[in-house]
């Protein structure tokens, strides 16, 4: 074996590799039949690959794949959040439209423009919308990002968003001088609040067939 | 198979847990029997075979779709086995199972060596000889017999696993069963 060339061994390994060339596969053949010594050398590979592959297969315990499962980091919201809408459609509806609802809805409140509701005899001065002495104002008024001064009458409702109501001189006699009711909004909520009473209303005046 | 694997990614990359748990029951047997010849005890082979699917989950996201989903599965088990025979002190729990045996333990193997020479190697023995010896190659060595001989992996797809080009892959295995000749010969 001592004096057989490097590349007897070489070509051995190729066999068992299973990547020979047909002429090296002859040389070690042939090499083979001559040389007891790599006759055995050849022998101990092949016997200890097939005790190497003869020991049994393992199997993972029994617990594994729930383990694994319960040490993965949190599943993402999403997921589980997703499998609850799917196995609750109403809910899902319900939710998606109250969502689309309330941003709508928000949306109106985000702006900071000053607006009032128009009307011909109203007096717009410093984002402040004056109601003047000795004047009657029909219909409802709204003012958003600003205040109102009531000097005169309003023969309907007042609603201030983000703003306050600024009384006159007449201050005492203020509260006759609005037939309908007074609501001043300064949170966002409350003017949620006020648009779902509102559209409640409107949505109860149609259904009951009332003009407003 | 693989595109049911492939499914079960898109799923997992979602967030989907109950997927995941569908390819850990597909893959569990191999990955554990590569990290139980590879570290030798049920322990830690346990340990890091769940170990090797966690950052399989964790790191779904840098999985490319189009290889094969065990080659990059074997190969965060295999550096995990690797890292892990690297750091590892002396530390053998005598009453952890012996490797390739069922319910024997280090006790019962102290007593072993005294056995009479002419008494019959029964198989359960012959395989714990036979792991022994190869948890004496080195890790080099081991992992590429392990991939070869009891994953029975070709050898591109153990180039792949371990990054090495295919002509390292077939030195290692021809020295690894060099190795091995002179540790088994006598059985």
């Amino acid at each position: 074996m001592n004096r057989c060339p490097e590349i007897i061994t070489e070509y051995m390994h190729e066999y068992l590799d299973g990547e020979i060339l047909p002429e090296h596969k002859n040389i070690l053949t042939v090499h083979l039949k001559s040389c007891a010594d790599c006759r055995q050398h050849f022998q101990e590979l092949e016997k200890s690959i097939a005790l190497v592959k003869s020991i049994s297969h393992v199997q993972a315990p029994a617990d594994f794949t729930q383990k694994v499962l319960m040490n993965l980091p949190k599943e993402k919201k999403k997921v589980s959040v997703k499998r609850w809408f799917s196995r609750h459609p109403v809910l899902t509806a319900a939710s998606i439209f109250s969502i689309f609802m309330a941003a709508s809805l928000l949306s109106h409140w985000s702006g900071d423009d000053f607006s009032v509701t128009k009307n011909p005899d109203l007096v717009i001065e410093n984002n402040t919308a004056i109601v003047p002495e000795g004047e009657t104002v029909t219909g409802d008024i709204v003012v958003k990002n600003g205040d109102i001064r009531i000097d005169g009458k309003v023969d309907g409702s007042v609603t201030v968003i983000n703003g306050e109501i600024v009384n006159g001189e007449s201050y005492m006699a203020s509260a006759g001088q609005v037939t309908g009711d007074i609501v001043e909004i300064n949170e966002a909520f409350e003017w949620l609040w006020y648009q779902m009473k509102h559209i409640f209303e409107s949505t109860m005046n149609m259904l009951t067939g009332k003009e407003k | 198979m693989d595109e049911f694997v492939k499914s079960r990614i898109k799923q997992v990359r979602k967030g989907d847990q109950n997927a995941f748990g569908e390819i850990v029951e597909l893959y569990k047997d191999k990955v554990f029997q590569l990290c139980f010849r590879m570290l030798g005890n049920s322990h830690e082979a346990e340990d890091i075979s769940q170990e090797a699917f966690i950052r399989a989950y964790i790191n779904i996201e840098r999985y490319n779709i189009d290889r094969k989903f065990s080659t990059w599965l074997y190969r965060i088990a295999t550096n995990l086995c690797i890292d892990r025979i690297r750091k590892k002190k002396p530390d053998y729990y005598l009453d952890a199972e012996v490797a390739g045996t069922e319910g024997l333990t280090l006790y019962s193997q102290i007593p072993a060596s005294q056995l009479a020479p002419d008494e019959e190697v029964s198989k359960i023995e012959l395989q714990e000889i036979i792991q022994n010896e190869i948890l004496k190659l080195p890790e080099k060595y081991r992992a590429v017999i392990v991939l070869k001989y009891i994953e029975e992996l070709p050898l591109l797809e153990i180039s792949k696993i371990l990054d090495l080009p295919i002509g390292t892959v077939k030195t290692r295995i021809h020295r690894g069963r060099e190795a091995l000749r002179k540790q088994l010969r006598h059985i």
